[in-house]
């Protein structure tokens, strides 16, 4: 049984109870940080980019994103390699481990006389439901191929669903090249 | 002396020789087994799980995989002279082989021990693993058989997770075509030989073979054949691994996504045990399930690819009523009220209906109620007759023949009689349920010319929906429940696996709603189960029966003296002992 200790309620003196001297204290207090914000000397203005009027940052003409730390957790996209291949296999295992459901893959085969034929499979269709996903990163975590990333893009907007669902070539778009990835499919391969 | 040995109880062993067992003790239980049974299977009565890839009770062991090794002892040879000691318990002590053996093609014997687990088991399967996947190749995430691989899940409980070889894995060839329904990945396979055994021995067709040696070995089809036998995809079902794959289902889904639904073929009189493979509102493959009363554990292709034909762009998805030689949608209501409303206007002797085979015996009971409504006496069904195959595929091509004789009678001769009341003009309200009658029952334009009236329920638009005045949306064998009687008199179930297409209903409810719409009078009849109750009490050979008593494997219903040629060869091959059946 945890120790119960009950509060009481301060008494108050006269002084209090009228409340003025609070007031002008707490006045005194917006007082300080009005000058300080116009001098700029607010505390941690620096850090936070400040647009120089207090620590607030002017959004969206001033963004964050050179401050965005590695591990942020922004759109997911799908990635080439060095070679420009498509680099997801559609083993649907994303699909599969998606908590809201927002990933749809159309598997399809990649035809004979093909520079990757040998890798047999690549999505015909691949759709993320932008209104769906939420940021969690498991896609990313389960993917056996390395092809999906977790970007920097953050400000996804549209007027409509449809246009926030992206399809497999805005995908590639916002996802981009990476290098130096394993090379499974290499040449011994 | 002899007064003793008779007073004294009798030992385990003689207990079980006189039932024909013999006492075997797995993982520190005795059990008795029939003589002469498989060691495997001793483990699988005890419950005990012997991981394996070669080893399938419908085909011979040859043994090759090694996966199935297990720790084996029996009691250590008397000395000359000495007799056998048996313990308190009436055992004899268990000597243990130092080395394993495989348990899938020794037969168990009195007083044997089986160890399924412990350090050399363990270590022997780790070590049979390791170099079934030195060659392997990292496929998963392209390979259809990722889910439901052994390999994958054996890997997980007795692999490593680092490989430890350093040299370079041997090249195989990948992606072959070794048949038009089959594809084969060489640097896959495991070389179990079940694929092989399976051409030889059941589909009798033996073009598949291993070819090269060592680890260079592959599997290959004959040079101047291929995999071509109509049971040729039974082998993507028995790989263990993804070498053989299915062309049609290929890199369609995941297996994972899809939901398993057991039902039946209805290709055939055979009615072969199925799973239906779904997701969504799409059906993705059909494989067979086991039943050793019908189709032991096979099907043939081209039943198995006959689900594709339901889920064309031509499927029948609302009610239609034809307005100036043009077919109209409309709802069901008013649909269901044109028809009663027109056949009111003929009289009972001017209207025939034409039922099915094909339709399930909750259809065909409701087609007689909908008949003694009107009072129409002109019932036919359509006769379908096919070639058997010497195997699983029956002559008879309509998967309830014997339900529409049990329900409706001997209707296949009344088809000539309404086609000449048609012509005679005796005849002007046709009801056609679930049939083509151009294609399947021969009937021509001019036939028709004289009908006033043609109401019909199709699941795709076809020429006699194209004729009809009426068209109902019917459901498709996936989409259903019911019960058909297959050639060998067995009584067995279809379930629904997905939804009726767009407005389409399940085929029974059509009918129900029909009386309905004539009669005026609420039925009772709202699952179908309430219409196989009403089935038992009026159809003698379907007493007592109900919806669920059928089961998964079905129950026999009457008595037909058909026997399915493909089971008689392996009841033979099994009381031979080749196989374990």
């Amino acid at each position: 049984m945890a120790k119960v200790t009950k509060l009481s309620r301060p008494t108050l003196t006269k002084s209090d109870e009228i409340y003025l001297i609070g007031i002008f204290k707490g006045t005194l207090v917006t007082l300080k940080h009005a000058y300080q914000s116009v001098f700029g000397k607010s505390r941690g203005a620096d850090g936070l980019k400040s647009s120089g009027l207090g620590i607030t940052m002017q959004y969206p003409e001033e963004k964050w994103d050179d401050e965005l730390p590695e591990y942020y957790r922004g759109a997911p996209a799908l990635v080439t390699d060095e070679q420009d291949r498509e680099r997801c296999v559609s083993c649907q295992l994303c699909e599969f481990i998606c908590p809201p459901k927002a990933i749809k893959i159309i598997p399809g085969e990649i035809p004979e006389g093909d520079t990757w034929a040998k890798v047999e499979k690549r999505p015909q269709e691949f759709e993320i439901d932008m209104i769906r996903c939420i940021y969690c990163g498991l896609c990313e975590e389960v993917c056996p191929e390395q092809a999906i990333y977790l970007r920097k893009d953050y400000s996804i907007t549209g007027t409509s669903r449809a246009e926030m669902v992206h399809n497999k070539e805005k995908l590639y778009e916002i996802g981009g090249k990476r290098v130096g990835l394993v090379n499974k499919w290499n040449e011994l391969k | 002396m002899s007064d003793q040995e008779t007073t004294t109880k009798l030992l385990p062993k003689d207990e079980a020789a006189a039932k024909g067992l013999v006492n075997v003790h797995i993982d520190g239980n005795w059990i008795q087994v029939p003589k002469g049974t498989r060691m495997i299977e001793a483990c699988k009565i005890a419950e005990k799980e012997v991981p394996h890839y070669c080893y399938h009770p419908k085909l011979t062991s040859p043994g090759n995989c090694r996966m199935c090794l297990v720790q084996m002892g029996m009691p250590p040879r008397p000395a000359p002279g000495a007799d056998p000691v048996f313990g308190d318990d009436g055992f004899q002590e268990i000597g243990w082989m130092p080395r394993p053996v495989i348990a899938c093609a020794n037969t168990v014997a009195e007083n044997m021990g089986i160890r399924t687990t412990g350090d050399l088991v363990e270590k022997t399967r780790e070590g049979v693993m390791e170099f079934l996947l030195i060659n392997h190749p990292l496929d998963c995430p392209i390979c259809d058989q990722a889910g439901e691989c052994s390999l994958q899940e054996f890997s997980v409980e007795h692999g490593r997770g680092q490989s430890r070889f350093v040299e370079d894995k041997v090249k195989k060839p990948k992606n072959v075509d070794i048949g038009p329904r089959v594809n084969l990945d060489d640097e896959r396979c495991i070389m179990c030989s079940r694929c092989i055994r399976f051409m030889d021995e059941v589909a009798e067709d033996a073009v598949l073979g291993f070819s090269e040696r060592g680890t260079h070995t592959t599997v290959t089809c004959h040079p101047d054949r291929k995999l071509d036998s109509n049971y040729g995809m039974n082998t993507i079902d028995l790989c263990p691994v993804g070498a053989l794959t299915s062309k049609d289902f290929r890199f369609q889904m995941r297996v994972w996504f899809l939901k398993e639904t057991k039902s039946i073929d209805v290709n055939c009189g055979t009615g072969c045990n199925t799973l239906i493979w779904t997701r969504g509102s799409q059906i993705y493959r059909v494989t067979p399930r086991r039943n050793d009363e019908v189709n032991s554990e096979w099907m043939p292709d081209s039943h198995r690819l006959a689900f594709h034909e339901v889920q064309g762009d031509n499927r029948l998805t609302d009610p239609m009523i034809k307005v100036d030689d043009k077919h109209e949608i409309t709802d069901w209501h008013t649909a269901n009220t044109a028809v009663a409303d027109a056949l009111k206007q003929f009289e009972p002797s001017e209207i025939a209906i034409i039922a099915s085979a094909r339709q399930t015996n909750e259809e065909l009971f409701l087609t007689h109620t909908l008949a003694s409504t009107l009072g129409a006496e002109n019932i036919a069904t359509v006769e379908r007759i096919g070639e058997a195959d010497g195997k699983l595929i029956s002559a008879d091509r309509n998967p309830n023949t014997n339900g529409a004789k049990l329900i409706l009678g001997e209707t296949t001769k009344k088809l000539d009689s309404i086609k000449a009341g048609l012509n005679d003009g005796s005849v002007k309200a046709l009801i056609v349920l679930s049939e083509d009658i151009f294609e399947a029952a021969g009937f021509s334009h001019d036939d028709l010319a004289n009908a006033e009236l043609v109401v019909s329920s199709h699941i795709i638009a076809n020429a006699t929906a194209k004729v009809s005045d009426i068209v109902l949306p019917g459901a498709s064998f996936a989409e259903k429940r019911g019960s058909m009687v297959n050639v060998l008199g067995r009584l067995q179930r279809l379930n629904q696996a997905l939804q009726p297409a767009g407005n389409a209903r399940e085929d029974w409810e059509i009918i129900r709603d029909l009386i309905l719409a004539l009669t005026g009078e609420p039925n009772d009849l709202y699952m179908i189960e309430e219409v196989v109750k009403v089935i038992a009490e009026n159809i003698p050979a379907f007493e007592g029966m109900t919806f669920s008593k059928i089961g998964e494997q079905g129950i026999k219903l009457i008595e037909t003296g058909v026997e399915i040629p493909l089971l008689t060869k392996e009841r033979e091959r099994a009381s031979a002992g080749i196989i374990v059946g």
